[in-house]
């Protein structure tokens, strides 16, 4: 679906200093190189100024790469940006593609005039949306009377009508409250597994991540720092896993080869172990625990994604500072 | 449908026009008071003088209205350009280059502005009030002529307008210097171009096309002759032009799109 490499992106910014006036070049995407399947959801985070909106607006074709190679659906985006833009939809949390003194419904109608969506076609997807994102209440309303939330789930909805095989979120959650983050939230994952749709999506918001992105991309100064599952990031960057079980009697944390006892609280109630994971598995563990001492409960803790994604930019950090 | 696209898009932003009734109210009457206003300094100003550059009153209304319906027909779909700058440093410009269509015409359309029709009904009065007044030999081709000018000085001017907005893809605000030349130059064409010193005449006449608006056509159906001494058939010349302005404009406009996506620096 989407084929990047080495895809560099220069702009020139205008410095004056007294009455001198010079260019320097900054590098806002520096060599990234990816692939992502048709079908896939993609998770794309980093610091604010990382390259995230450069890369997506090249890659919809609003910006000419500088230099490099770039697929989207086999198109080359900047090239065709028409073709390109039949065929995905995108969605920028912080501008609105929607008509604003209008209501919802017409700013739909003339999105189908825009894509050409056979009427058929445009009513099923439609209600579709609807129903499923909850808008009947606000299809009369005129865009500027609606609140976020109701106007994140029109544009979501406005940039499926052409039924995109690629649908490009940028920030889609951002603003929003708990309620509509996750009801937005269950409705990408749907349609991702049931439609098929590929998804790419940045977010500042993490639980858009674990909820929605079987993979992840960070990206830092241009560059992307770390690929792949959720799950073998967080292995890679914290190898150390922690176990935190409650004794029934306080008492010294159990004394198992290969684990670390971090810390006790509650008078020794509770212990908080670790250990790693590419030597022993937490079943293992527990059942050496077990054996020593009596336990009340027990949790196996996984790393925050916020912890690993701090480490990963931590690890570039160490990484530059020994070259 | 793709035909059927912009007249969709056009309708809409009427309906949201609709959608403030009060404020399009007052906007259409203070567009046509601006109109009267022009027209009074001219009346004014013939209050004084019976001829300005050798033509009559009644003959520099006409020309006054041909520029007036010219200006106010561009400003109807080009004057959306004045945004550009709000539409760049919003990341508007952007929405629009995700649609599969045109950025230009996407523009044109975006903000119809429908009180500019107070403006072009009142110039639209002065063009049969001077029309009545002069003499013209009315030939078909000349009743042609009366009809194509306004259409091509709206082109013309639309022109103008797209090739000076595009500055604000370097400059973003490059507002002031394009209006110094839309709205120059609409105040320009109101009037006979042989009042004017020679540099100014030279480059609102042939390098801003302004002098095809209403001058030359003018003379042509007036059938007088040029003071500037250029021979008559010139007149007859502003579709042409306009079309040649047109092609220049959309050279231009795809130039500096492409600088503002980048390939252009």
């Amino acid at each position: 679906m989407i084929e990047v490499r080495e895809l560099r992106r220069e702009f020139r910014i205008a410095t004056s200093k007294g009455l001198r006036r010079n260019h320097k070049t900054v590098t806002a995407v520096d060599g990234v190189t990816f692939d992502v399947r048709a079908g896939e959801a993609v998770g794309y985070v980093g610091p604010n100024g990382a390259g995230k909106s450069t890369t997506i607006k090249m890659l919809t074709g609003i910006l000419v790469p500088t230099s490099g190679h770039l697929r989207v659906g086999g198109v080359d985006p900047s090239r065709q940006r028409r073709d390109l833009a039949r065929r995905i939809g995108v969605v920028f949390g912080q501008r609105s593609q929607l008509w604003w003194d209008l209501p919802l419904q017409d700013s739909f109608d003339l999105l189908r005039s825009i894509y050409r969506v056979p009427a058929q076609d445009y009513r099923t997807r439609l209600d579709e949306c609807v129903e499923l994102l909850g808008l009947q209440e606000t299809l009369l309303t005129p865009v500027r009377q609606l609140s976020l939330g109701q106007r994140m789930r029109g544009e979501i909805t406005a940039a499926l009508l052409h039924a995109p095989e690629l649908l490009v979120l940028d920030e889609p959650t951002i603003g929003l409250d708990l309620e509509s983050k996750e009801r937005l939230r269950e409705f990408l994952a749907d349609i991702n597994t049931r439609r098929g749709t590929t998804l790419l999506l940045t977010t500042h918001d993490l639980d858009d991540i674990e909820r929605l992105c079987p993979r992840l991309m960070v990206i830092d100064h241009g560059r992307v720092l770390a690929d792949g599952p959720l799950d073998e990031l967080r292995a890679e960057v914290t190898p150390e896993r922690e176990l935190v079980i409650d004794l029934r009697e306080p008492g010294p944390a159990p004394d198992v080869p290969g684990v670390t006892a971090v810390r006790s609280e509650a008078g020794g109630l509770r212990h908080h172990l670790t250990f790693r994971r590419a030597e022993t598995t937490a079943a293992q563990l527990i059942t050496q625990v077990v054996r020593q001492v009596e336990v009340h409960d027990l949790a196996v803790v996984e790393p925050e994604i916020d912890d690993v994604i701090r480490k990963l930019y931590q690890r570039q950090l160490d990484q530059d500072a020994h070259r | 449908m793709a035909d059927t696209v912009y007249p969709r898009l056009i309708g809409a932003r009427l309906r949201s026009q609709m959608s403030y009734r009060a404020s399009f109210a007052l906007d259409l009457a203070t567009q046509a008071l601006a109109q009267w206003v022009e027209l009074v300094v001219i009346l004014v100003l013939f209050s004084h003088v019976n001829a300005l550059g050798g033509f009559s009153k009644e003959e520099v209304l006409l020309m006054y209205a041909f520029a007036g319906i010219a200006f106010g027909i561009a400003d109807l779909f080009a004057g959306q350009l004045d945004n550009l700058p709000t539409y760049i440093r919003a990341g508007t410009f952007d929405v629009l280059l995700l649609r599969p269509l045109g950025t230009l015409p996407q523009i044109m359309v975006s903000d119809v502005r429908l009180r500019r029709i107070g403006r072009i009904a009142g110039a639209l009065a002065v063009m049969v009030y001077a029309l009545a007044q002069v003499s013209v030999v009315w030939t078909p081709a000349k009743v042609a002529l009366a009809i194509a000018t306004p259409l091509a000085g709206a082109v013309i001017f639309s022109a103008i307008w797209v090739v000076t907005c595009s500055v604000c893809f370097w400059i973003v605000e490059g507002r002031e210097f394009a209006n110094a030349f839309t709205y120059g130059s609409g105040a320009f064409t109101s009037y006979p171009v042989n009042v004017y010193s020679a540099p100014l005449r030279w480059v609102m006449a042939f390098i801003v096309p302004g002098a095809f608006v209403a001058y030359y056509p003018s003379l042509a159906l007036l059938g007088k002759q040029d003071p500037l001494g250029l021979p008559g058939w010139v007149g007859w010349t502003s579709p042409l032009v306009a079309a040649l302005a047109a092609g220049v404009a959309a050279l231009v406009w795809r130039f500096a799109v492409r600088h503002y996506r980048g390939t252009g620096s």
